[in-house]
């Protein structure tokens, strides 16, 4: 008992004593009230931004390479001096570990938000973005991930959350017509990983599949860290496809097309941009030659300064994995338009960011009403000697998409206001729901 | 019947992977009544130790023969592993002995943790590829494709097994080995070194592991830190199938369970389809009509479960698994 | 037995209470001043608190070794995201589904154990990881045929918990008192966590507890003694599970989203780690095994890059390798420093001064 009044004696002490500063701790962040003190001497700032993701287990190199891809942007944004309201700006990566775990994954955007970051990229999962993007939309923090993919993340009402990766359907449509159309299947098989971003992606391009006159000959599954396909693929085998798709990640893309080899499955094989990395084709061992994978935004040969961004990233951090130039878009959409708002309060520049039109490397990046990327181009790669070679630029998603665009400058900016009134946002749910159980349909 | 053949070649293959790695834990098992959670990892340092070597080999373009690199990184990888096993014996569990029951597991969790970390700082995140020095070849058996790789993989899974068996059957320390089992503390009054037998089956279960871990990466050409846990657990979950502590056990415990996984995945959905039952609801007609007749209520997602339900079924009728060991004396 | 308890309560111990009871009330806003992320930290404390003291009935008090008791936890938090979402459209409050969902979890906990009461330590560990493993799977796939979880995309904008107009989800002043939305869940946490700790604490002098006690130290003894084993181990798990339940469902409602992805074996081996950390058998203990395996990682994340910078003057190693690192290293060895726990029971204690012959 000793042990616990004294330990209850100090907790309580030093409760009494801080408990006075913590009203005033309160009230929100240290406003940047005080106006443009425009001193010859330039004053420097530094502005935190976050990115989170999980750079431990299974999961840890996906996490690291957003990492790298966001702090490459912050690197690139402080060596160029940029001055917001007067002042000499510093960006600082506040990156943080969510082990793709829900609960952490709360956890770190609570810790961001403490730390009073300008703004977050990411989260990488959907599973952890969708849980933190209520937070941020609470603090008013902006959000820009650069790989989670469920369509209901945008769904939910919040203002503050985007994404500068093309969603589950608008990628899954692509996919599946690119199947039919461009690789000419009558009969697909489809495998997923069972995770929210591969089951996701493989039921958008079956429906999109079946639309353009496919048939789906089967439907089979495997897990994120299975390395044995054998099974299944034998399976498949039996019902001869003319094309595989596969809805997952390259680590499990690579050997998947190499055991289909081994099997002697002639069918082509087409995946989303989970496997559409340029370690693919060496985690296959060359069986990838002549397959295909699709990836959102346009062709690095079309972009200006995507080819720069390979090398140079390439040389700090190693070989690509998956989502690094998405996420160096995402930190660089950020500053863009913090830059454009010439403030660095997210309450002030998240309108400028809602309504941004930006040049990144991966495609022009414009968020529509929800936050999801306007500009839909999805690209087909072809592997030709170990190498990505672009094939098409497939817009098919724009077109669906246009109606929904326009509506967009309308409901959009929110000056100011940092936290979605309750109307609107039960409505925007309501409109998502919708959508959601026609496309079941 | 071509299919059905075919996929028992592929459950063959994993399983003999399954019961390699098994062996390493029924042998600790079966010696000091603990499971070694963390052999999964030492599977893992395996293979990712001999990629290393067998990459640098072939990036220094020496002009030795494949065989002899592959050879040159499984003795290594053999070395590191047994380094490891043996310390890991002699800090982690050691001390533990007479502790309660569970509190070596949870010193092996640790250690499982923290060979994975370790792992990721040595060998990073990503993951590694095997250089393509190796280029099977299919053969056609009633229909079905092999490979010379897998056909090497089973013959040497095999061979291990039964120099194995050898050592533990017809050796003194395999005597020894027993005698431990049976009754440790009698044993040490035999004259048996008792910490010799366990640091001798921490080692061997290693060195096993050290082979899984360089087969698992040769035949799927990809070797990621995180590949033990996944690996460990089916591989503990064949252990206990063929009943844990059972060396023949957990070689046929590895074998079913990978064919298992495999008929599982194969035919659940088969079995399964819910057309041949048209009367279950009214707009399932218009499905099976549209999905060429298959409308699995379980399909190759469930192949886990299917996996998990067998194991279940297999205790419930024999509780000390198929070639049980017998649990009552140690309690 | 257990230890015995004087019935006369003097008034140092009601003072302390009080002193005990004003600290715990006002610990969420002496942790806001280190951020509001410590008293999420705080209230998933108190969530792993609940589970590991589920997991104690059937681990630490009955002596049966269950590895896939997150099961229980992700049916508590799936019945909670069910029914209060817009998923199936249902929205019932809080306090109805709480029961719901401990009384199906208690379901599921039958349902594991019926089938093994025959068996014993390690292959019963195989068997309750194997269906903790069998749950999730479903979670992941019950989205086809006929879409019940919703698949691996998880169920979102599930209800926060509310009580009249008062939602514990956004800041809120009371009484002239800013709350945040995690402080408000404190309370609200704290609140079951005591009273679960209550139950605990009266079941394990209960007939029934020294019932599981006797099932642990010798069965064949215990059933000689007229216990009936089957129904009392039956019991431990039906218990341990609802308690498993009831976190579920306040998870559900503090995350306001749910995937199966938070129900993952490694979940089952951390609270079984609390609870075989803390001291088996012994709630106190439990309850610091919880708290501190939930602490330490967190502690180890704000630490490891000052520290580090502190040591070496820069940063060696990523700080989130080295946290999980040294979360490793911890537990071996405070394993090793404390074999049967932080706090083992007395009669754990006793066992460990005459070691038997053969372990367990």
């Amino acid at each position: 008992m000793k042990v616990n009044r004294s330990l209850g004696l100090t907790l309580v002490a030093a409760a009494l004593v801080t408990a006075y500063g913590c009203g005033k701790e309160e009230p929100p962040k240290k406003a940047e009230a005080p106006a443009a003190t425009t001193a010859p001497a330039m004053a420097e700032v530094t502005v935190k931004i976050g990115h989170a993701g999980p750079t431990t287990g299974p999961q840890a190199h996906l996490g690291k390479d957003n990492e790298n891809g966001a702090r490459l942007a912050i690197d690139d944004a402080n060596s160029k001096n940029i001055v917001i309201d007067g002042k000499k700006v510093k960006f600082e990566l506040d990156a943080q570990d969510d082990q793709a775990d829900p609960k952490q994954g709360t956890i770190v955007a609570q810790k961001m938000i403490d730390d009073k970051v300008a703004g977050v990229v990411g989260h990488l999962n959907s599973g952890t973005s969708i849980p933190a993007s209520k937070l941020y939309s609470d603090a008013g923090v902006p959000q820009i991930s650069p790989s989670a993919t469920n369509p209901k993340l945008t769904l939910q009402g919040f203002k503050t959350t985007f994404r500068v990766m093309a969603n589950d359907v608008q990628q899954g449509s692509v996919i599946g017509k690119a199947a039919v159309e461009t690789l000419g299947a009558k009969k697909i098989a489809i495998i997923d990983d069972k995770t929210a971003y591969g089951a996701g992606l493989a039921d958008e391009t079956e429906k999109a599949a079946k639309a353009a006159g496919a048939t789906i000959v089967a439907r089979e599954y495997t897990n994120d860290k299975a390395t044995d396909f054998k099974a299944i693929l034998t399976k498949i085998k039996a019902k001869s496809p003319d094309v595989i798709m596969y809805g997952g990640m390259d680590a499990q893309g690579g050997p998947m097309v190499k055991q289909m080899k081994e099997l002697g499955i002639k069918a082509k094989y087409i995946a989303g941009d989970g496997v559409c990395s340029t370690e693919w084709p060496k985690l296959a061992g060359g069986a990838a030659e002549n397959q295909y994978c699709t990836q959102a935004g346009l062709p690095p040969d079309k972009m200006p300064n995507a080819k720069d961004f390979v090398t140079r990233f390439t040389a700090k951090y190693g070989p690509i994995q998956v989502y690094a130039p998405y996420s160096y878009d995402a930190a660089m959409t950020l500053i863009e338009a913090m830059k454009k708002a010439n403030s660095t309060d997210p309450a002030k520049y998240l309108p400028e960011l809602a309504k941004i039109s930006y040049g990144g490397i991966t495609a022009k990046i414009e968020f529509d009403e929800h936050g999801d990327t306007k500009n839909g181009a999805i690209t087909l790669y072809q592997v030709k000697d170990g190498k990505l070679e672009p094939m098409a630029v497939n817009v098919a998603g724009k077109t669906e998409k246009i109606e929904t665009a326009s509506a967009a400058p309308a409901a959009a900016p929110a000056p100011g206001g940092t936290m979605a009134p309750a109307a609107p946002m039960k409505d925007d749910m309501k409109k998502g729901e919708m959508k959601k159980d026609e496309t079941k349909k | 019947m071509e299919i059905l053949l075919q996929q028992i070649i592929n459950g063959l293959t994993l399983g003999s992977v399954y019961a390699l790695v098994a062996l390493g834990y029924t042998m600790v098992y079966g010696i000091i009544g603990l499971i070694n959670f963390a052999h999964g990892e030492v599977v893992m340092i395996g293979a990712m130790v001999s990629l290393s070597v067998i990459t640098a080999l072939v990036g220094a373009q020496t002009s030795l023969p494949v065989v002899v690199v592959i050879l040159a990184g499984l003795f290594v990888a053999i070395l590191v592993c047994m380094t490891i096993a043996y310390g890991m014996e002699k800090v982690a569990y050691r001390p533990l002995r007479k502790a309660p029951r569970l509190a070596p597991l949870i010193t092996a969790i640790g250690m499982s943790i923290v060979l994975q970390n370790v792992a990721l700082i040595v060998w990073g995140r990503n993951y590694r590829t095997f250089p393509t020095i190796i280029h099977p070849t299919p053969y056609d058996i009633f229909g079905a494709t092999m490979t010379d790789l897998q056909m090497f993989i089973v013959a040497l899974a095999a061979l291990l097994m039964a120099a194995l068996l050898f050592v533990v059957q017809r050796t003194r320390l395999g005597m020894a080995m027993r005698a431990t089992a049976q009754n440790p503390q009698v044993a040490g009054l035999m004259g048996i070194d008792i910490n010799v037998v366990i640091s001798a089956a921490f080692v061997i279960g290693a060195a096993l592991a050290a082979v899984a871990g360089l087969m698992v990466m040769t035949y799927y050409g990809i070797a990621h830190y995180y590949m033990g846990f996944l690996l460990g657990l089916k591989a503990f979950t064949a252990a206990v199938l063929g009943g844990i502590g059972n060396l023949a056990g957990a070689m046929l415990g590895g074998i079913l369970l990978g064919i298992i996984e495999a008929l599982g995945a194969g035919y659940i959905g088969d079995v399964s389809n819910l057309c041949g039952f048209p009367w279950l609801s009214d707009s399932l007609h218009e499905q099976c009509a549209a999905n060429e007749g298959q409308v699995s209520m379980f399909g190759s997602n469930y192949q886990d479960v299917f996996a998990f339900f067998v194991l279940i079924l297999v205790l419930i009728f024999r509780p000390s698994g198929l070639l049980g060991e017998r649990v009552a004396e140690r309690a | 037995m257990s230890s015995h308890r004087p019935r006369h309560v003097p008034p140092k111990v009601w003072a302390a209470v009080a002193l005990v009871a004003a600290a715990l009330a006002l610990l969420p806003f002496v942790a806001a001043l280190a951020g509001q992320a410590w008293v999420r930290i705080l209230n998933f404390a108190m969530i792993y608190t609940m589970l590991a003291l589920g997991l104690n009935i059937v681990v630490g008090f009955a002596g049966l070794l269950d590895l896939g008791y997150i099961a229980f936890y992700a049916v508590g938090a799936y019945v909670y995201a069910l029914l209060a979402s817009p998923h199936f459209g249902i929205h019932l409050p809080f306090w109805m589904i709480l029961p719901l969902g401990a009384g199906l979890a208690c379901i599921f906990g039958v349902l594991l154990g019926a089938p093994t009461l025959k068996l014993r330590g390690d292959y019963l560990a195989i068997v309750t990881l194997g269906f903790g493993e069998i749950i999730r799977i479903f979670l992941n796939n019950l989205n086809a045929p006929v879409n019940i979880s919703n698949g691996p995309q998880g169920i979102n904008l599930i209800d926060p918990f509310r009580i009249g107009s008062l939602s514990l989800a956004r800041p809120e002043v009371i009484l002239g008192v800013q709350f945040s939305g995690p402080q408000k869940y404190y309370y609200l946490l704290l609140l079951l966590t005591i009273g679960v700790i209550v139950v605990n604490i009266r079941l394990q002098n209960s007939r029934l507890g020294r019932a599981w006690e006797a099932i642990r130290e010798d069965e064949v003894a215990a059933k000689a003694m007229g216990i009936n084993t089957r129904n009392v181990k039956l019991l431990a798990f039906a218990m341990g599970a609802s308690f498993g339940g009831i976190a579920g469902a306040i998870f559900s409602a503090t995350q306001q989203f749910v995937s199966p992805e938070s129900f993952g074996l490694f979940e089952s081996v951390i609270v079984l780690s609390m609870v075989v950390l803390g001291g088996m058998g012994n709630i106190p203990g439990v309850i610091l095994g919880a708290i501190m395996l939930t602490m330490l990682p967190e502690v180890l994340r704000y630490t490891m890059e000052p520290l580090q910078l502190a040591l070496f003057g820069r940063v060696l190693l990523d700080a989130e390798t080295v946290r999980l690192l040294v979360f490793g290293l911890a537990l071996v060895a405070i394993m090793l420093y404390r074999p049967a726990g932080l706090w083992p029971s007395a009669v754990r204690k006793r066992e460990l001064e005459t070691p038997k012959a053969a372990p367990g």
